[in-house]
Parts: structure tokens; C-alpha cells; sequence
């Protein structure tokens, strides 16, 4: 299991992750949906050992990472990442065989063609011989990210970490791809992060989504609780934009600062529920805890407490 | 009609041979109505975009009749074609980052149009770059500003403000909030939505994302390969297989169906050079006849103001 305890990182006055709490086993797929800017890039690179956190810390299987270049490479064996544009992440001169290989090379695994064999056919890529000495600019897109995926999967990782997978995919493609994660988790018991701005994307294959605000997980659940039953009205206003609402809340302005979180909920500038005078003194005054990494229902917002508090 | 397009073709001439992007496109668009044209990339949906106002590339033949409120545009003489564009019909384009001169104040951007039409003295262009701004939901000041200065969305209502400056009859919108955030894409989209019915403008948006286009158009037409394959009214189900297909691409959260059931189309949009014989769209589809690999389709009348280009549409309809 990798897991994040309290993690903030910073860099330079911008808190891009202010304490977050979050866990991914294998077998599960999370969604961390969020806005640009939210921190949700940096969190997942943070995951991977990418981004040392200024405090709280990473583990994987109850250990805390050590950020030494031996210890980090045997924990990206298990925990890989997959990146959004297959095109970018693709080295055109490289074929096919050769960038799948290049991990395996890395890591000194033995029986490479077998090892790059059995991860083209693991992503799709059938039969995966037909595809050793293609170039990324005889593929489409949908085989590019294929490859991509093939790379990540050739050194048999229990997690991938995947930022925007289909968010450069055609899509009549992108269900391809979402079906092909699906199937890992199913048949590997991969454990998948998937960050996306997409709703869709998490209703089709997440198992919890967990929502980005400003640096904090605002609220986090099942899918289904959190987005047929949003608690947060930053997750209610996410997703009244979608075309199928009915009822649309459209926030004003932009995605806050970094440098500059507010006072008290720092979602109150923005909240619905606050310029409807429907806050509390709490959300002007009081910041929330950080939630914990449970997978039960959880939502920072004080109205939500309260309510709660009120009804039980 | 504010806009005919009539069997309209654009053939690109390589060097490695030609390349038909768009194939007998025929389509018309009404004064203040919002038509969406989707399509995968490669379809040619961009450069029917780019072919209105004559903003294609060199190598590229049109062929067929472009009606801009009643008058050819393929036929226009430069000077013409550049009085028309701005003022008659304008493009926002996708990635506001890449449409802005980054060393130029957005107020002499938007003016621009303006003064090089001589539609405004610079007092007057300076008082309706004000308006403007106003009516795309910036303070007035920002005229001042240059691009880095503003933001991803803000950057698109200054595209969108530019593409207003000269009081144009129909906007041609390519992938306007592509790359824009969901609560952002939501302002713009309100935004657009508003200045059209406003203003009376018509509206020809291009996007791969249907939802995008459902939500802003009356009516929406669907390209595969070069080609229409499906023109229907917004908010009612689509025939074509391919368009079904794209659609159930974008799920609807909270629907069942869709739940842990990622669905997209086997295999990969044709390249335009070695296009399939018979139906484009044959090799992907999921209900094809044994006929479809050979006799071509035309749209075909397909239920309430819908055409398909598919022949299953005809038996069931």
C-alpha cells in the first residue's frame, strides 16, 4: 500500500500541497480529481518520490521512502508512472522494443525480451513481436499511450501513477485506454492514482475519488457516494457544470493562489453556500483539520459538520 | 442563410500526394443559430473551420461553394476576403495562449480590428475595447494588461472580446475552452452562450467534446473522415453508430451503464490518404453489413430534421 501522511510540499511562498492525508492499495483505482493548480500533479509526483515533502512523509508497505538513489529505484519498481501525453513521453528515436526495455535495462532484469514480450501484450499491443521495431510516429495515439503503459508495466509494478492518461486521446480511443487500466487492476491486481480533471473519466473507472482544493482533500469517498451524492459544495458546484445537471453553480473567479491561502475554509471566498449567507462563523475564522486517510465518507466543510453534529 | 456550405471538398497537395481532408461537406446555418461540428482529430473538422474565412494553407484546393450571407467566398478577391474577415464572420481558436502577441497590451490587441477596418477613430476604438471587456466579464483596466498577465480563461474572454470588436454576424469557434479548466470551461461556455443570444449572432463551435457542444448548440453535426456521417438536433439521440459510439465516449456521472464500463471504438480513425472503400467508417463499426465495405452512404433523412449517413437508419426508421 503507498500512502501520503500529512504531506505538504512548497515550493518557494506557494504551499502546493498543504497536508494531505491519502492511500492507494493495490487492486483499487483512485481518482484525485481537481482543478489546475489544485496540487493534485504535485501530490502524485510526490508520491513517487519525485517531490520530497517539507513535512509529513510518503510510505510504501509501512516504510517510510528513503529518498537514496538505490532505495528510490527499488521502490519505482513497484510504484510507476504513467504521463499524459504518449507523444511527449516517447522518445521518437527509440523503437518500440527499446523504450519498453529501457526499465528493465535500468533495473537489470534478466530475460528482457520476455520481459518486454509479456508487458506489449499486457497493454494490448498483440501480437507485441509485430511492434518491436516501430517508431512512436508509425503508431497512433491510442497504441503511442499503449506503449507508454507497456513501459510502466514491464517491470511489474503493484501501482501505477497515472497524470491525465486520456487527457491527450481522441475518444473514441480514450475508452480503450480506461477499459485497459480496468483490466489491470482486474487481472494484476494493479492499484492505479489516476489524476484527472475528469469527472467522466472517474465515474467510468475509479473505485473512490478523492477532491482537490487548494492544496487539501476536501472530500473523499466511493465514487458513487461522491459523485451522485456530493457533501462538499465545492464537489456540488464541480459537478452541477457537467451538461447532463440540471441546476448549474458556476463559481466565480479563478483557481486561488498557492501563495496566498485564505483564512479560515480556504474554499470560503469561492463557496456557494457563504455568498448565499448560508456560512457560518467558522468558515471565515476557523481552518479545517486535515482529513484522514480512511476510505470511509469524509468532507472538510464546517456547514457539513455542523450538520452532522446537529442530526446525530 | 447566414452560412451555406455546399459540397464543399479541401484537398491537401503534398509533396507525398494528395490528401483529401474534406469530402463533399454540405451544410447550412441559419442567422442566430449555434451548429456544433464535432469530430475526432483528422476528421477535417478544423479545416472546415479554417476554409470559411479562407485561412488554409496554400497546398490546400477548396472545392465546392462557401456561401458567407449570400456571397461566395471562394470566389471573393483578396480585398474583399480581408474586409469580410473580422467584420462579416470572425475565428477564436483554441490555446488562447498562442492567439495573443505576448508583447502587446490586449487593449491595442482587441482595437486592432477595429482601426485596420476603420470602423473606430483611436478615441472611439478605445472607449469599445472598454465595452467590450465589460461585456466578457473584465474590468476595464485590463486593457493595460499583456497576455502573461491574465490567466487561462481570461485570456479566452480577450479572444472571444477580439472576435466581437467589429460586430460580426456569425463567430467560428474552434475547440474555444479545450484547454480549460471544468469550473473555466463552465464561465466561457455561459459567457458565449450569452453574447449569442444577445447579440443575435450565429454560431458555427467546434469541438471533439459533444457534451460541450450539446450544451451551447441547437443542432450538431458529426464528421468522421472527412465527412459528415450525422446532422441532428441537439438534445435528441443519435443514429449514426459512429456518432453513438463518440457519444457513449463521454459518460454521464451518475449513469449506471457507464459505471466501471469504459466504452470508446475499437481501432483508429482512417488516415485520409488510404481511406476504406465504401462506408469510412465500416471497419470500426459495430453493426456492419457485409455491403458497407463497398457501396458508399450519403446522408439520408433519419427521424425529426436528422440526416445519417448509414444504412441500417433507413430500415428502422
Amino acid at each position: 500500500m503507498l500512502e501520503a501522511t500529512d504531506v505538504v510540499v512548497e515550493f518557494g511562498r506557494a504551499r502546493a500541497v498543504d497536508g494531505v492525508n491519502l492511500s492507494v492499495a493495490p487492486g483499487e483505482i483512485v481518482a484525485l480529481v481537481g482543478e489546475s493548480g489544485c496540487g493534485k500533479t504535485t501530490l502524485a509526483r510526490t508520491l513517487l518520490g519525485l517531490e520530497k515533502p517539507r513535512s509529513g512523509n510518503v510510505s510504501y508497505e509501512g516504510r517510510p521512502l528513503s529518498y537514496s538513489g538505490r532505495a528510490l529505484r527499488a521502490f519505482r519498481r513497484q510504484v510507476q508512472l504513467v504521463l499524459q501525453d504518449p507523444t511527449g513521453s516517447l522518445n521518437p528515436r527509440h523503437t518500440v522494443y527499446e523504450a519498453v526495455a529501457e526499465g528493465p535495462r535500468i533495473h537489470k532484469l534478466p530475460d528482457e525480451e520476455a520481459v518486454v514480450t509479456s508487458a506489449l501484450a499486457r497493454a494490448g499491443l498483440r501480437p507485441p513481436e509485430r511492434f518491436f521495431l516501430r517508431y512512436p510516429h508509425e503508431l497512433s495515439g491510442g497504441q503511442r499511450q499503449r506503449v507508454v503503459i507497456a513501459g510502466a508495466l514491464a517491470l511489474d509494478p503493484k501501482i501505477l501513477i497515472a497524470d491525465e492518461p486520456v487527457a491527450s486521446l481522441d475518444a473514441s480511443i480514450r475508452g480503450e485506454i480506461l477499459a485497459l487500466l480496468l483490466r489491470l487492476r482486474d487481472d494484476l491486481g494493479l492499484g492505479a492514482l489516476v489524476v484527472t480533471h475528469d469527472l467522466g473519466l472517474a465515474w467510468n473507472i475509479a473505485d473512490r475519488v478523492a477532491v482537490m482544493y487548494l492544496g487539501r482533500i476536501v472530500e473523499s469517498g466511493r465514487t458513487e457516494d461522491v459523485l451522485t451524492n456530493p457533501q462538499h459544495p465545492y464537489t456540488q458546484a464541480l459537478l452541477s457544470v457537467l451538461p447532463e445537471s440540471p441546476e448549474r453553480i458556476i463559481l466565480t473567479g479563478e483557481p486561488p493562489d498557492p501563495t496566498q491561502i485564505p483564512s479560515g475554509c480556504r474554499f470560503h471566498p469561492r463557496c456557494q453556500l457563504v455568498a448565499a449567507g448560508n456560512g457560518i462563523d467558522a468558515c471565515h475564522s476557523t481552518p479545517l483539520p486535515v482529513l484522514p486517510a480512511t476510505t470511509d465518507p469524509q468532507v472538510a466543510c464546517h456547514v457539513v459538520q455542523a450538520l452532522q453534529a446537529a442530526s446525530s | 442563410m447566414m452560412l451555406e456550405l455546399d459540397d464543399l471538398s479541401v484537398t491537401y497537395q503534398l509533396a507525398g500526394g494528395d490528401v483529401p481532408a474534406v469530402r463533399g461537406v454540405s451544410l447550412s446555418l441559419a442567422a442566430g443559430e449555434a451548429v456544433g461540428l464535432a469530430g475526432e482529430s483528422g476528421s477535417g473538422k478544423s479545416t472546415v473551420a479554417l476554409s470559411l474565412l479562407r485561412l488554409l494553407p496554400r497546398t490546400a484546393r477548396i472545392e465546392g461553394r462557401i456561401l458567407l450571407d449570400g456571397e461566395d467566398v471562394v470566389a471573393m478577391n483578396w480585398g474583399r476576403m480581408r474586409a469580410v474577415r473580422w467584420s462579416s464572420a470572425s475565428i477564436v481558436f483554441q490555446g488562447a495562449q498562442h492567439g495573443l502577441n505576448p508583447v502587446r497590451r490586449i487593449g491595442e490587441q482587441i482595437a486592432e480590428p477595429l482601426l485596420v477596418h476603420r470602423l473606430a477613430s483611436p478615441t472611439q476604438a478605445r472607449a469599445r475595447v472598454a465595452e467590450l471587456l465589460e461585456q466578457v466579464g473584465l474590468p476595464g483596466w485590463r486593457a493595460r494588461s499583456y497576455p502573461h498577465e491574465l490567466s487561462g480563461g481570461q485570456r479566452q474572454r480577450v479572444m472571444i472580446a477580439m472576435a466581437l470588436a467589429c460586430s460580426p454576424q456569425l463567430i467560428i469557434a474552434d475547440e474555444p475552452t479545450t484547454a480549460l479548466d471544468l469550473m473555466v470551461q463552465a464561465q466561457v461556455l455561459s459567457l458565449i452562450r450569452e453574447l449569442i443570444a444577445s447579440h443575435g449572432i450565429s454560431l458555427l463551435m467546434i469541438s471533439h467534446d459533444l457534451s460541450v457542444l450539446a450544451d451551447v448548440c441547437d443542432r450538431l453535426a458529426i464528421m468522421y473522415a472527412g465527412r459528415l456521417v450525422e446532422t441532428g438536433p441537439a438534445g435528441s439521440a443519435f443514429r449514426h453508430p459512429y456518432s453513438q459510439a463518440l457519444s457513449a465516449a463521454f459518460p454521464t456521472v451518475g449513469d449506471p451503464a457507464s459505471r466501471l464500463a469504459p466504452r470508446g471504438l475499437a481501432g483508429d480513425p482512417p488516415d485520409p490518404q488510404s481511406l476504406p472503400g465504401g462506408c469510412s467508417f465500416h471497419p470500426r463499426c459495430p453493426v456492419a453489413l457485409d455491403s458497407c465495405a463497398t457501396t458508399p452512404v450519403d446522408l439520408r433523412p433519419a427521424g425529426s430534421h436528422r440526416h445519417a449517413a448509414c444504412v441500417l437508419v433507413e430500415e428502422t426508421c
